[in-house]
């Protein structure tokens, strides 16, 4: 049923890495996905595992030095934006790509209002004169859900709260109306309740602007709330992609299994124990080789250890990247 | 009894706190304008310089420059008097109005220097700072090699190569000798260096700010970035240190022109004013007592300023 909508965005053999003074890290491994016109898109995994560094390489956004983006493409309506001049990057920045980042309490400018902020995609994207982006400023402020936006258009940052500020990172996401919103862990730096409306207030946006949303989050029970399918990253590889309730149904990369048995429930036994994974992510200085979950891997096999699976549909929709079949435990 | 005042106090607290909601929290601006107004030196410094402004400027409504540059060979070296009374110099001119004049071109000379002085090391410094690499290292490169030479010495070399070649311009309804201008590019292109630096060492932690990654992401340019974004994060310690380049600039005209090579005579500045004193330093003392204790004045005042904007300025100031 996605599959009639047309794609947005089309990443292939994404790989960046960063050259640092100790050694490369291999940061993303050769990630591919497809994205549709309206679809929201949940990438999940622990910290480190190249969730925002392979947003960032989408946008350009690496600082190359150290970064270097050694290889893949992406396909934003059909056009290889990684080959676009950093002019061309500025059009589709903030214009057609909007991006939410985890911590509001640093990601607006200190000293600069936030009326100034909050025009300034404005001004330089749709071109609007000051008096016009001001009115706008203030529909957007209002639609974000802050009360008395007139007045807030003089404030600086320092005098709103955590999720105020969150709203306002978003306000300035949408501003130009993009097809695609990149949301990095936007609720992480927030309390549970504060939490809960940012969800909410993405959701509505969502459904308003009809954008696509890719949410970078290590909280899965925000992703089964919200998104339409799943990847799950481990040490820059894409190992499961999944429609959101066959993931939670039916989960088929060991590391996904582990992750749902860490996870809380409330249908669960309430003195049973929460699965922790033994072991601790790989070192991304080493070039991989093998699975790199094998050596935290319950189902591991000898071939794990030599060679690396790559991405391969087992039903509809549903791809992994493991040699072994975890439902009967022997080699597929 | 302890018991009862400490049991009160935070409830005193809390409503003091609920009558002060209506009124709405102080801007940055207005922090930083009452830090600066309980720094004592600050404001002493901030007086005495309008006044000396006051001086310069408000003077010249009192006393003609024709008056300033009158010689009168029968009034030579007269000691301070009801009639001059600052005294008169070796060619029987008013010190006086000379001081007057003199600091008009000694103060402008120290501000548009440092105009001069701030946009080079603006310029310089959020460049390497904010691109680093290549660009970066051949910044840093130059300033170092510009540090190196003695200051005195590239301005006594540029003053006699450029001396003469400027024509005279007008200004404020006065005209200036050729050799001010001179002096003021000379003072500006040989003292943006540590400004440079400051401003790259802000740049270069500014930058890593998420704030900064965010504007990018919203597709704000790199020259945007540069100077609407980080820019007005480092406007603290620029403001002082251009504050301070302010009284540097003035020491530096006065040097200069104190050798002989700086602004000519007749048009006076403090500084070739205390050149004109040098054969006198003991028989006429009033020739270099007045200029020398004005640009004393002017310099220590504009410290005290630095200073206390320097506490004022500092976002991490946690006294209110």
């Amino acid at each position: 049923m996605m599959t009639t909508k047309p794609v947005l965005l089309e990443v292939s053999d994404l790989r960046t890495r960063f050259h640092t003074p100790e050694g490369t890290i291999f940061a993303v491994n050769g990630i591919s996905f497809r994205l549709y016109e309206g679809e929201t898109v949940a990438i999940v995994g622990e910290s480190g595992c190249g969730k925002s560094v392979s947003m960032m390489s989408l946008l350009k956004l690496i600082p190359v030095p150290p970064g270097e983006i050694y290889s893949g493409n992406v396909k934003y309506r059909g056009k290889d934006i990684l080959q676009k001049p950093e002019e061309e990057m500025e059009q589709i920045r903030g214009r057609e790509i909007g991006m939410v980042f985890q911590d509001p309490m640093t990601s607006l400018n200190p000293v600069l209002t936030i009326g100034r902020q909050l025009t300034e995609p404005l001004r330089t994207h749709l071109g609007m004169e000051r008096d016009m982006a001001n009115r706008r400023a203030i529909e957007l402020l209002q639609m974000v859900g802050i009360s008395d936006p007139e007045r807030h258009l003089q404030d600086y940052p320092h005098q709103f709260s955590g999720g105020m500020r969150q709203r306002v990172m978003i306000a300035m996401a949408l501003a130009c109306a993009p097809s695609l919103l990149i949301a990095d862990e936007p609720t992480t730096a927030l309390d549970v309740t504060i939490q809960a409306q940012i969800v909410e207030l993405i959701t509505k946006m969502r459904d308003m602007l009809k954008m696509a949303i890719i949410w970078i989050t290590h909280d899965l029970g925000v992703v089964a709330g919200m998104a339409d399918r799943v990847i799950v990253m481990y040490a820059g590889y894409i190992v499961e992609e999944a429609a959101v309730d066959d993931l939670y149904d039916n989960p088929s990369h060991p590391y996904t299994i582990a992750l749902l048995e860490a996870l809380p429930r409330v249908d669960r036994r309430r003195d049973s124990r929460l699965k922790s994974i033994a072991g601790s992510p790989p070192n991304l200085l080493v070039e991989p080789h093998g699975c790199p979950f094998a050596p935290r891997c319950e189902f591991v096999i000898e071939r794990c250890r030599v060679e690396n699976p790559a991405l391969e549909n087992i039903a509809q929709g549903h791809s992994i990247t493991c040699w072994v079949d975890v439902k009967t435990g022997k080699p597929r | 009894m302890n018991m009862i005042m400490e049991s009160t106090s935070p409830n005193q607290l809390v409503a003091l706190n609920m009558e002060g909601l209506d009124t709405p929290p102080l801007t940055l601006s207005q922090l930083a304008w009452r830090r600066f107004r309980r720094h004592r030196m600050a404001m002493f410094g901030a007086i005495v310089l309008a006044l000396l402004f006051l001086y310069s400027f408000g003077g010249s409504l009192v006393l003609s420059e024709s008056y300033a540059n009158h010689t009168d060979t029968s009034l030579r070296i007269m000691s301070p008097s009801a009639e001059h009374l600052f005294g008169t110099d070796s060619v029987g001119r008013d010190i006086l109005a000379r001081t007057i004049y003199g600091g008009q071109i000694s103060l402008l000379i120290g501000l548009t220097a440092v105009v001069i002085e701030t946009f080079m090391g603006i310029l310089i410094g959020a460049l390497a700072g904010y691109y680093g690499g290549w660009i970066d290292s051949l910044l840093m490169r130059i300033t170092e090699a510009m540090l190196n030479i003695p200051e005195i010495f590239l301005l006594i070399v540029m003053a006699k190569f450029f001396g003469g070649k400027i024509p005279e311009i007008e200004f404020i309804g006065r005209t200036f000798s050729g050799s001010v201008i001179v002096i003021v590019v000379i003072i500006g292109i040989t003292s943006w260096m540590y400004l440079a630096r400051i401003v790259r060492a802000q740049f270069l932690s500014l930058k890593e700010n998420e704030f900064v990654l965010a504007a990018h992401a919203t597709g704000t340019s790199n020259v945007q970035i540069i100077f609407l974004h980080i820019l007005p994060n480092s406007m603290a310690p620029i403001v002082v240190s251009a504050t301070l380049g302010v009284a540097n600039a003035i020491l530096a005209e006065a040097y200069i022109s104190f050798l002989g090579l700086g602004v000519q005579p007749p048009t006076a500045t403090w500084g070739n004013m205390l050149d004109g004193a040098t054969n006198y330093l003991e028989s006429a003392p009033w020739l270099w007592f007045f200029p020398g204790l004005l640009i004393l004045l002017t310099v220590l005042s504009i410290n005290f300023l630095g200073d206390g904007l320097r506490d004022a300025l500092d976002p991490r100031s946690r006294a209110i």
